[in-house]
């Protein structure tokens, strides 16, 4: 028994990610071929040379059909799979384990969502047939649960954590603003974020991140066939995953001040990358920002900050764009937006732009280190699944 | 001998000030206040929380029948005293049907019980409305009461049964068709030329089963919904002074099937040992239904009294009670609607959404609900069924929802912690939103979450726990 990863035996090779947003002039079949070419352009290869394919989404369709027939897949096994939000970055955990296991020698995870042609605002999961018991409350909701929690529990008072969770929203769309690709291209002020109408608890409508349409890809192939394909490889450092039992939510002693599925996926995948001070070895980290508490707790989930001080570290501006340690410089899933299925290789797409210098000028980190976390969750406080990977440009 | 083992009421915490009918649209009203269901209640669910009530007061009294009463059921061909059955957790075994349609059902209920045999519980609720400025719609009132019927035997009755009288005639005064909520009524006077006379004449023939005389008498509920002749048949009786008891028609209102049962419920609720207590009701004809309390009457402690119930109360806007009326209709939330409940897969879980039963791990005691078959500590199938509907609790933490669906928005939502240990989140109603505080006591309560496709989706909810003198009064904000 043992979780061992699979540091550096992948390597991602080409990537291609659409702009996400309300792209109601663009249907699913679209978004997955222009994703999809990006990522094989990007890789110098196609969709035959391509052995084995893993599609993530959430609820745009169903079946590995889904992406064979507007990619004209011409007899290749095409998987459909699905973990809430984290979908993104399951399909590439399997694409790697796939490649890494010899089974196939190149292998692509695309993933996307449609989510705007539901016609409501917000994601609304489609139901199963059930017993009518189950809870019917928003995301927005479970999460705001989070920042009354984590200010009582480490003394710090309304106002003030108000500040902090606007100034994670004033980071995230500082830098969505220099993103060409993100849904929302606008800064926005601390004020205007503080006056946003309530949505839930202490939230408001400028706390949560967008939902958008979209789609991203990832092109894998065992880290001794890289260079064929491209110079500069991401390396595979660790892929973690965990899905909650939902103790959280039956639990006395848990607080709603921090994730144990995400304490459990950045300990396991520390532990495969051989890392051991995340804030000074990692370059960057893309994180699933779904509402700014959730960003809050997750700088101390990942290791980033101490319990009870990642509060200070934000309004210091540690996690900004040029801070110690940039958390979400693509504007994160708060400006960037959030097609589910492609969210986890968004980030991804994130790392492979700012490990390999490809960044746009503008919001490109400063600093030489060469390692990249995104970490990506689905489901709520108390009951949620986690990913985290870790992908470097160096092999060790 | 038959009795009566138990008896409980059931007030809404809702009340419409009836002179709010009239600032609005300057006629109908009224004095004094009436009763209203939450957006999530209806008869079955009041009638469920009145059951509880009863039967609780009584935690080892067995129960062979529930018979329930409404003019408004939540289902017509599908019974709904299944569902309170069901919430009741009462032995699979008992015989659970409903009498329905007419108001003279509430009465005829306990007739029946009375008449029969065995462990009974009548349960008898209703919810009475009318199109704006009507006075249906001001006089009405929504209720429930549930007493239960048993033998001498086992000495456990609080008032034995001692005599009854009654009077039918057919005659039209007040009628309503099916599917049609506003009831119409005949010119009063005719129906009160009618009434009267049959309520003398079962008023007589029930003094003259028990061997009475009508000082003998020491307490008498009269229910009708002929208020005029209500009123012209009280002078009649020959009641001693003093021995009419209020009908509560200034604070809830006339509760249309359950006035019967919740106006004998109070009565014993006040009564000493020996007293006689007598029940009238008009309603096509006439029922008398003679009562001595006994000396249990003394020792019978209501778990929550009407009284009581009647005193913690909280103001709803007008505007709020015609929507949830659906006498006006306003912008839902733009989320898509609940999908219907599957039969199945409530029919499999029927402990844990109509009893709130969840599971407890035999070996670390920890608290499953949902229940489940496998413990987070890896045993399997070591667990008991842990019923936690009677079980207070206190919010740890809460949010307001003001994005999910709801039929009366914002969703007030808590995380709390049951009296001796176990966790749910749970949404709460019964409250507004401005008063939820981390540490406020929580009971729970039977509800209706939504419907679709004529399906009820029943389930349990979580609200404060109040006693008299929390009255507390509230214009905006209502969850």
């Amino acid at each position: 028994m043992g979780s061992h990863g699979i540091k550096d035996r992948v390597a991602i090779v080409g990537m291609g990610c659409t702009s996400f947003g309300e792209r109601f002039d663009t249907g699913l079949d679209d978004l997955l071929v222009d994703a999809s070419n990006q990522a094989f352009a990007s890789a110098g290869t196609n969709k035959d040379a391509v052995d084995a394919y893993w599609f993530g989404t959430a609820q745009s369709g169903m079946s590995g059909i889904t992406l064979a027939r507007p990619l004209q897949l011409n007899q290749k096994p095409v998987t459909r799979v699905e973990n809430f939000c984290a979908t993104g970055s399951e399909a590439l955990r399997q694409a790697a384990y796939a490649v890494a296991s010899g089974a196939y020698d190149i292998a692509m995870a695309v993933g996307a969502e449609k989510v705007k042609d539901s016609g409501y605002a917000g994601l609304n999961a489609f139901p199963v047939p059930n017993d009518g018991t189950a809870r019917t409350l928003t995301a927005a909701a479970m999460f705001s649960m989070v920042a009354p929690a984590y200010a009582s529990k480490y003394g710090i008072d309304e106002e003030q954590l108000r500040q902090v969770l606007a100034r994670i929203a004033w980071k995230n769309h500082y830098n969505g603003a220099r993103n060409p690709r993100a849904q929302f291209r606008r800064e926005m002020s601390i004020e205007t974020i503080c006056a946003s109408p309530r949505v839930a608890g202490p939230l408001g409508i400028l706390d949560c991140a967008g939902v958008a349409d979209g789609a991203a890809a990832a092109i894998v192939v065992r880290a001794e066939d890289a260079h064929r394909f491209c110079e500069k490889p991401l390396y595979i450092k660790a892929l973690s995953f965990v899905a909650g039992n939902g103790s959280g939510l039956i639990d006395p002693d848990y607080d709603y001040t921090h994730f144990p599925e995400v304490e459990a996926t950045a300990r396991d995948a520390y532990a495969q990358a051989g890392i051991t001070d995340p804030r000074k070895e990692l370059a960057m980290a893309e994180v699933h920002d779904c509402f700014t508490p959730t960003e809050l707790v997750l700088m101390e989930d990942l290791g980033f900050a101490q319990r009870g001080t990642a509060w200070q570290d934000i309004l210091d501006g540690t996690f900004d764009l040029q801070g110690d340690l940039p958390v979400n410089p693509d504007g994160g899933l708060k400006s960037f937006g959030h097609p589910v299925g492609a969210s986890g290789l968004r980030m991804v797409f994130e790392a492979w732009l700012q490990l390999r210098g490809e960044a746009p000028e503008d919001r490109r980190i400063a600093n030489d280190r060469t390692l990249a976390l995104t970490h990506n969750l689905g489901g709520y406080p108390g009951e949620m699944v986690s990913f985290v990977s870790i992908l470097g440009t160096e092999l060790s | 001998m038959r009795g009566i083992v138990s008896a409980a009421g059931y007030v809404p915490y809702r009340r419409l000030q009836r002179s709010e009918i009239r600032d609005v649209f300057g006629s109908g009203g009224g004095k004094g206040t009436r009763s209203v269901a939450s957006y999530d209640e209806d008869t079955t669910t009041m009638g469920t929380a009145a059951a509880r009530l009863a039967l609780r007061s009584v935690p080892t009294a067995s129960v062979d029948a529930i018979w329930f009463a409404t003019t408004a059921p939540a289902y017509l061909d599908k019974t709904n005293a299944t569902a309170i059955h069901a919430a009741a957790r009462l032995d699979n075994n008992a015989v659970a049907l409903d009498l329905g349609g007419a108001i003279r059902s509430g009465v005829g209920a306990l007739r029946i019980a009375l008449d029969g045999s065995g462990s009974c519980l009548v349960v008898c609720a209703d919810s009475r409305t009318g199109l704006p400025t009507s006075p249906d719609e001001s006089a009405g009132g929504d209720a429930a009461a549930a007493l239960l019927v048993g033998d001498e035997g086992d000495g456990s009755l609080i008032a034995e049964f001692i005599g009854a009288g009654a009077a039918t005639d057919e005659f039209l005064d007040r009628w309503r068709t099916p599917g049609n909520d506003r009831s119409r009524s005949w010119e009063e006077r005719f129906g009160e030329t009618k009434y009267v006379p049959l309520g003398i004449g079962a008023w007589q023939a029930a003094l003259k089963s028990a061997g009475i005389v009508p000082e003998d008498v020491d307490r008498v509920v009269v229910a009708g919904m002929h208020t005029r002749a209500v009123k012209a048949l009280v002078k009649k009786l020959g009641a001693r002074d003093g021995a009419i008891n209020d009908d509560l028609t200034s604070s809830v209102g006339n509760p249309g099937a359950a006035q019967a049962g919740l106006l004998l419920t109070s009565a014993l609720e006040a009564a000493t040992p020996g007293e006689v207590i007598a029940l009238v009701v008009l309603a096509d004809g006439a029922d008398v239904l003679l009562f001595r309390t006994t000396d249990k009457i003394s020792g019978f402690t209501a778990t929550r009294s009407i009284e009581d119930q009647i005193a913690t109360a909280s103001d709803l806007p007008y505007p709020k009670f015609l929507t949830w009326r659906s006498m006006v209709t306003i912008e839902p939330p733009r989320r898509p609607e609940p999908a219907r409940v599957s039969a199945s897969a409530a029919g499999r879980s029927e402990d844990w959404k109509f009893g709130f039963v969840g599971s407890r791990d035999r070996s670390t005691g920890t608290l499953y609900l949902p229940p489940s078959r496998v413990s987070m500590t890896g045993s399997v199938d070591n667990m008991e069924p842990a019923p936690m509907a009677d079980i207070d609790a206190t919010i740890v933490t809460f949010t307001i929802d003001r994005l999910a669906y709801s039929p009366s928005p914002p969703i007030v939502f808590a995380v709390v912690d049951f009296d001796g240990g176990g966790r749910f989140p749970v949404e709460l109603t019964d409250v507004d939103p401005a008063d939820v505080k981390i540490g406020d006591r929580l009971e729970m309560t039977f509800r209706r979450l939504s419907s679709a496709d004529g399906i009820h989706n029943y389930f349990w909810k979580a609200r404060p726990k109040r006693s008299a003198g929390t009255i507390t009064n509230s214009n905006d904000g209502v969850a």
